[in-house]
């Protein structure tokens, strides 16, 4: 097997301090391979959540270490961390978090726009990025004019722009209907296979999860059941 | 993100809630407006001032007069024989300068001359055998300009008698435009010490616009004023001729103000009163000063109530786009740059504030202007408003400062959001 593209190793994250202290994740150990499709799956308060934080470098563990392509993010800067962030990840959450106001393709090109690329470029890769996604006759509409499905496809084509290593995904169907649904994990699943985009998925639906190459179910902290080929 | 993206969000963000900030620009604006206009006002009087001060004086002269003893801070002052009329208010009267005076202020060391000021008091001037028409004679000495409206300045050391007509007596006396009145001889008439009226003329060399302080009158050369003095002083006792109100005293004025003082420190210790221009000037322009500084606290005031609007404002706006600061967070923007985004918002807030303050305060300036020159004849020349462009962009940059400053409390907020709270939505 290669070499992990992120590695998480005795992971511990408690939250307060004394004896309001929370321990989230107890020592937890999860690999990640390039174009693999993982699924997180467990009850609130299972530490899913902080987890895929954890794993996304949104937030530092406690102990323990988390390794990008064998280099320890712990000893990244705040600069280094938001750049690989920026280049690396892309996020796609249940609540679109779409500026309502703001065109569609100003929407999809905000990683673009942080990362300082220039106007030109941006809009070129926007267009292309909507395309992919059959939205590019919608650029100049306002995000708060489309439909849930379309938005959250808006979404996928925002997390796809700076064309990402991983795909973190948290609940990414949980406000769609089924059938709408479906069509969101068509379009991420096809990502994962056609462009090798490793996929995170935290997710209530079991379905969902059935779908992902293998899922880690959680609970109180550490990993419970391992499920999938991969594993 | 790049500057220019930054500053292009933070201008589309300001206006995302358009009713709220409209309401903080206005804010702003009355600040900024109200601040524009007194700075103006403070302006628009002391340039008027200023302006006149090269048609009144000259910096290396002294205004020396007799300094007056007589004068009991109580009860009546006892009647002196030397006292004569003075310039300013009816009855005000001023103990004349003798030739002995002359003579011992010549002696001042650092005095380089001195020149007594000559009362000329012409009866009336006429062109051509027209009408008649009074016309008073100003005191002009060398270095002094005048605004004219044709012709050229003044030449003192001309040989022959020249003066400059004021604006206003060129058509009564039917000389016709401005322009056409230069070159023509004018008769001007003076009453001798034996109450006989004589004659003399003179060519007009210049006219001068209106002016403000003491240019009411026309300015002759020094051959016309010894002239008319002469005529004047035909047949009058010595004791009335050889008396002068004030003199002039010309000086280094290179040696810098140490200097000067020390000289009108020597005057003041030899019995006279030496004040130049600036003096005189000196007291007005700081009273307009200070009630212009008193006025801009006022408006300094209304902008810090402005400024706290600002950081309420921002405050909200922070509020509303937690979920969009956290997710842009999490794409990897930097705290400082969140920072700079939610800053250069407040300064945006400031700078639409200013500029549309400055501009409706040049405006109403403007408009005020024109009824000020009706209000106020008396002062032809007077811009009551002025703005130069130096304090109209002190004034912009003053308020953006405010208004970055007001920004930074809801912007540290903003830079600190954790992304992970922010993006929580259970």
């Amino acid at each position: 097997m290669p070499s992990p593209l992120l590695s998480a190793s005795t992971l511990h994250k408690t939250y307060g301090s004394g004896a309001s202290a929370f321990e989230a994740l107890r020592g937890l150990d999860l690999d990640i391979a390039a174009g693999e499709s993982v699924a997180i799956t467990g009850k609130s308060g299972s530490g899913k959540s902080t987890l895929m934080h954890l794993l996304a470098l949104l937030d530092r563990p406690t102990s323990g270490t988390i390794t990008l392509d064998g280099t320890d993010t712990s000893r990244m800067s705040a600069r280094h961390l938001n750049r690989t962030r920026n280049t690396t990840f892309g996020f796609v959450f249940q609540q679109f978090f779409l500026n309502a106001q703001a065109s569609v393709l100003d929407n999809v090109t905000l990683p673009l726009r942080i990362a300082g690329v220039p106007r030109r470029e941006r809009t070129a890769r926007g267009l292309a990025a909507l395309a992919q996604l059959e939205l590019d006759d919608k650029a100049d509409n306002r995000a708060n004019d489309l439909s849930g499905g379309q938005k959250q496809r808006v979404v996928i084509a925002r997390a796809l722009i700076n064309r990402p290593r991983v795909i973190f995904a948290d609940e990414p169907t949980g406000n769609l209907d089924s059938a709408t649904g479906g069509v969101v994990e068509d379009i991420l699943f096809g990502l994962n296979r056609s462009h090798g985009i490793s996929l995170v998925v935290v997710t209530h639906d079991d379905d969902l999860a059935a779908r992902c190459d293998r899922s880690v179910h959680m609970r109180d902290g550490v990993i419970a059941v391992h499920e999938g080929v991969a594993a | 993100m790049r500057a220019v993206d930054v500053a292009g969000t933070a201008f589309r963000n300001a206006f995302r809630s358009r009713l709220r900030t409209t309401l903080t620009v206005v804010a702003i604006f009355i600040g900024a407006f109200t601040l524009s206009l007194t700075n103006g006002l403070g302006t628009g009087i002391n340039r008027y001032i200023d302006d006149t001060v090269a048609s009144v004086g000259v910096d290396d002269v002294l205004t020396v007069t007799k300094t007056d003893d007589s004068v009991p801070t109580e009860g009546p002052a006892e009647y002196d024989p030397d006292q004569i009329a003075a310039d300013g208010p009816p009855g005000t009267t001023t103990t004349a300068l003798t030739e002995d005076d002359l003579e011992t202020v010549a002696d001042v060391s650092g005095v380089l001359s001195v020149e007594p000021v000559k009362e000329v008091v012409t009866d009336y001037v006429r062109y051509d055998g027209g009408d008649r028409y009074q016309l008073g004679v100003a005191q002009f000495l060398p270095g002094m300009r005048t605004e004219l409206a044709a012709g050229r300045q003044i030449d003192l050391d001309a040989p022959e008698p020249e003066l400059v007509l004021p604006e206003g007596h060129v058509e009564p006396l039917g000389l016709g435009t401005p322009a056409d009145a230069v070159g023509k001889t004018v008769e001007l008439a003076v009453t001798d010490g034996t109450g006989e009226q004589v004659t003399t003329e003179a060519t007009v060399v210049g006219v001068a616009e209106p002016g403000v302080l003491a240019m009411a009158g026309a300015i002759p050369n020094d051959v016309l004023t010894q002239t008319l003095y002469d005529l004047q002083s035909e047949g009058a006792p010595e004791s009335r001729t050889s008396r002068y109100a004030s003199a002039s005293v010309t000086f280094d004025a290179a040696a810098g103000a140490e200097a000067q003082q020390a000289l009108v420190d020597r005057l003041v210790d030899a019995g006279y009163t030496a004040s130049t221009l600036e003096d005189q000037l000196g007291t007005i322009t700081s009273v307009i000063d200070g009630i212009v500084l008193v006025l801009n606290g006022f408006a300094v005031i209304a902008l810090v109530a402005a400024g706290i609007g600002i950081v309420n404002t921002l405050f909200m706006a922070v509020q509303e786009r937690t979920r969009e600061v956290g997710l842009m967070k999490a794409m990897g923007l930097s705290s400082a740059r969140v920072f700079s985004l939610f800053s250069v918002e407040a300064v945006v807030i400031g700078l639409v504030g200013s500029a549309f303050g400055v501009v409706a305060a040049i405006g109403v300036g403007r408009l005020v202007g024109g009824v000020s020159a009706n209000l106020l004849p008396d002062l032809p020349g007077l811009t009551l408003v002025a703005f130069d462009p130096v304090s109209v962009a002190v004034v912009v940059l003053g308020v953006m400062v405010i208004a970055f400053l007001a920004g930074t409390l809801p912007a540290l907020r903003a830079a600190r959001q954790d992304p992970i709270s922010s993006l929580r939505y259970e």
